[in-house]
């Protein structure tokens, strides 16, 4: 299993690092998937993450200047680690000025992703910095676990309202609320945010944000989607802190920001900017 | 700007017909209006509103010894319709706060929140509409039943002290005041020292005199020689509505009883007011 990645431009190891960031603010640990072509940010939903995933893809070629990548054997020509996120950022920030940092999977006293980068001192000679991230590799039997997830049969789709504004609702309906909240969206553009408690209730009216055309390809209700009526709200009952966690990650706006709902089941929130693409499912509260 | 909540609430509840219902609708343009100077009488979770054909008359009370009233004239609304006489109800400060904020408080030049504030009477909830940026924020508020404020009973005649003061000079006080002093004393008097604050606290006694011809003293109507100790736990909240003030006045009357009257320009340059009233501290007698 070999693994070795070098990223020269400062502007991608800045897009890198805040890539890195994001998910770090989403979950203490997740797994690391390395192919050829992409690495994958995998978090699968289970209790105890109060059963959020995540799926994060990055295409390699954006950001490394030179990657190479070796797997147990041919057929399974893949790495599968898990992860602290937040180690990987913390290295990443104190390299932020290197000319190159290089990235491999090493074995110290454990596997480890390590970090290496010259940093520029005010005297000819640079400094190098080495930083081990202990990661466990994950074997072969479980991988099938951390799969690209399908996208739900969703009985809405819609485009999300600009993130900061979102932010900000979501953080004082959460001050207010007892942790639940309600998205509801529907095939006119229209969204709204909900909370209630005995004391007050809060509903916040998104409109005029249009539906993305998902085309006859992708799943779109249970192929009523034609005759669906425009009007109808579907919702989801979530844990407010899982959408704040969500909102407060963000450091970039998207290109794209997307939620599909499925009706009382689950609300999958998708991003789309230049260099990856992030999709966090939040599993509807019963 | 005019808000034309009619044709884009999806919830219609705007038809000319609902507002009759309405015993009170105040409308604001810029939400922080009302929200900056609520949060300077927030020491305490509920709050009595008021409202007559005057304005609205928000009142928080603290272990009936302390009163605070902010005063929002009608004129400082853009609308502001009342069906009777007297309208009184009490809410959760904090709650209506967060709603008042909850397009984020932010201070932006160029962005503000909209509110329209309406309530159909008694056993109704206190209904907000806010929107900004085109996105609209309905919050309906539970009221109570509101509770008699106290009165101090506190009128002109028997003020026995008066200055008004820049709120300048006294922040820089209020800033630094010994908070390990169980109280503030405050010494007014025709002579010497005129006005003075003190403390009493871990470190010493220390002292702030305003002296009566001090560019700060806009007035100086003292009579009496009274010095009066107040507890500091209560007179600490005030700090808010001084830091929004430009100008207060300080007034006792021949109980001991303490009047602050601060002076707040809000984001519009128009006055309010914003009155405390505190009982001396009976505690410590002094010889």
């Amino acid at each position: 299993m070999k693994f070795r990645g070098k990223i020269v431009d400062i502007a991608c190891l800045n897009h890198f690092s805040r890539v890195i960031t994001t998910i770090s603010k989403l979950t203490k640990t997740c797994i690391l998937r390395l192919t050829p072509d992409n690495l994958f940010f995998v978090l699968c939903g289970k209790v105890a993450n109060g059963g959020v995933s995540m799926w994060c893809e990055l295409s390699q070629a954006n950001f490394f200047d030179e990657y190479q990548m070796e797997g147990m054997n041919p057929e399974d020509n893949e790495i599968c680690l898990e992860v602290a996120p937040e180690n990987m950022s913390r290295a990443l920030k104190t390299v932020q000025n290197a000319k190159v940092v290089k990235v491999k999977l090493t074995k110290k006293h454990c596997p480890c992703l390590t970090i290496v980068a010259e940093l520029p001192t005010l005297s000819s000679v640079s400094r190098v910095v080495t930083h081990d991230i202990p990661v466990d590799v994950i074997p072969r039997r479980l991988w099938h676990e951390f799969k690209e997830p399908t996208v739900p049969d969703f009985d809405v789709s819609i485009y999300l309202p600009p993130l900061k504004t979102m932010k900000n609702v979501v953080d004082r309906m959460k001050n207010l609320s007892n942790f639940l909240q309600v998205i509801e969206a529907n095939l006119n553009g229209e969204m709204n945010l909900k909370i209630e408690t005995d004391l007050v209730s809060v509903t916040t009216h998104f409109k005029d944000l249009g539906n993305p055309p998902w085309g006859d390809g992708a799943s779109q209700g249970s192929s009523s989607s034609q005759s669906r009526d425009p009007e109808a709200m579907a919702e989801a009952r979530v844990d407010i802190r899982r959408l704040q966690q969500f909102l407060m990650g963000q450091q970039v706006n998207p290109s794209k920001a997307m939620c599909n709902i499925v009706h009382e089941k689950v609300v999958h929130l998708i991003l789309l900017h230049d260099d990856m693409s992030l999709q966090y499912f939040i599993p509807a509260v019963v | 700007m005019c808000l034309h909540f009619s044709t884009t609430m999806p919830l219609s509840t705007q038809s000319q017909a609902q507002d009759e219902q309405y015993v009170l609708v105040a409308s604001l343009d810029n939400a922080r209006n009302l929200s900056n100077i609520l949060k300077a009488i927030s020491f305490k979770d509920h709050a009595i509103f008021s409202a007559t054909t005057n304005g609205l008359k928000v009142t928080v009370e603290d272990s009936k010894c302390l009163q605070a009233n902010a005063f929002i004239q009608a004129e400082i609304f853009q609308e502001f319709t009342i069906r009777e006489d007297l309208v009184g109800f009490q809410v959760t400060l904090t709650v209506l706060l967060d709603c008042l904020n909850i397009f984020g408080g932010s201070t932006a030049p160029g962005v503000s929140t909209a509110l329209r504030m309406c309530y159909r009477g008694y056993g109704y909830p206190l209904t907000l509409f806010l929107e900004e940026g085109g996105v609209v924020t309905v919050c309906k508020i539970k009221t109570q039943e509101p509770e008699e404020p106290i009165d101090f009973e506190f009128c002109s005649s028997n003020v026995t002290n008066k200055v008004i003061l820049q709120s300048e000079s006294l922040k820089e006080a209020f800033s630094e005041l010994d908070m390990t002093s169980e109280v503030l004393q405050i010494t007014m008097s025709p002579s010497q020292p005129y006005f003075r604050l003190s403390t009493f606290g871990n470190s010493g006694n220390a002292h702030y005199d305003y002296p009566k011809d001090s560019d700060m003293m806009e007035l100086f109507r003292c009579t009496k020689t009274q010095i009066n100790r107040y507890k500091m736990s209560l007179l600490k909240p005030t700090t808010k509505a001084l830091a929004l003030s430009c100008k207060v006045s300080v007034r006792i009357d021949n109980r001991g009883i303490l009047s602050l009257q601060y002076m707040v320009r809000n984001d519009d340059g128009q006055i309010c007011f914003v009155e405390y009233y505190c009982c001396p501290d009976e505690e410590t007698d002094d010889e």
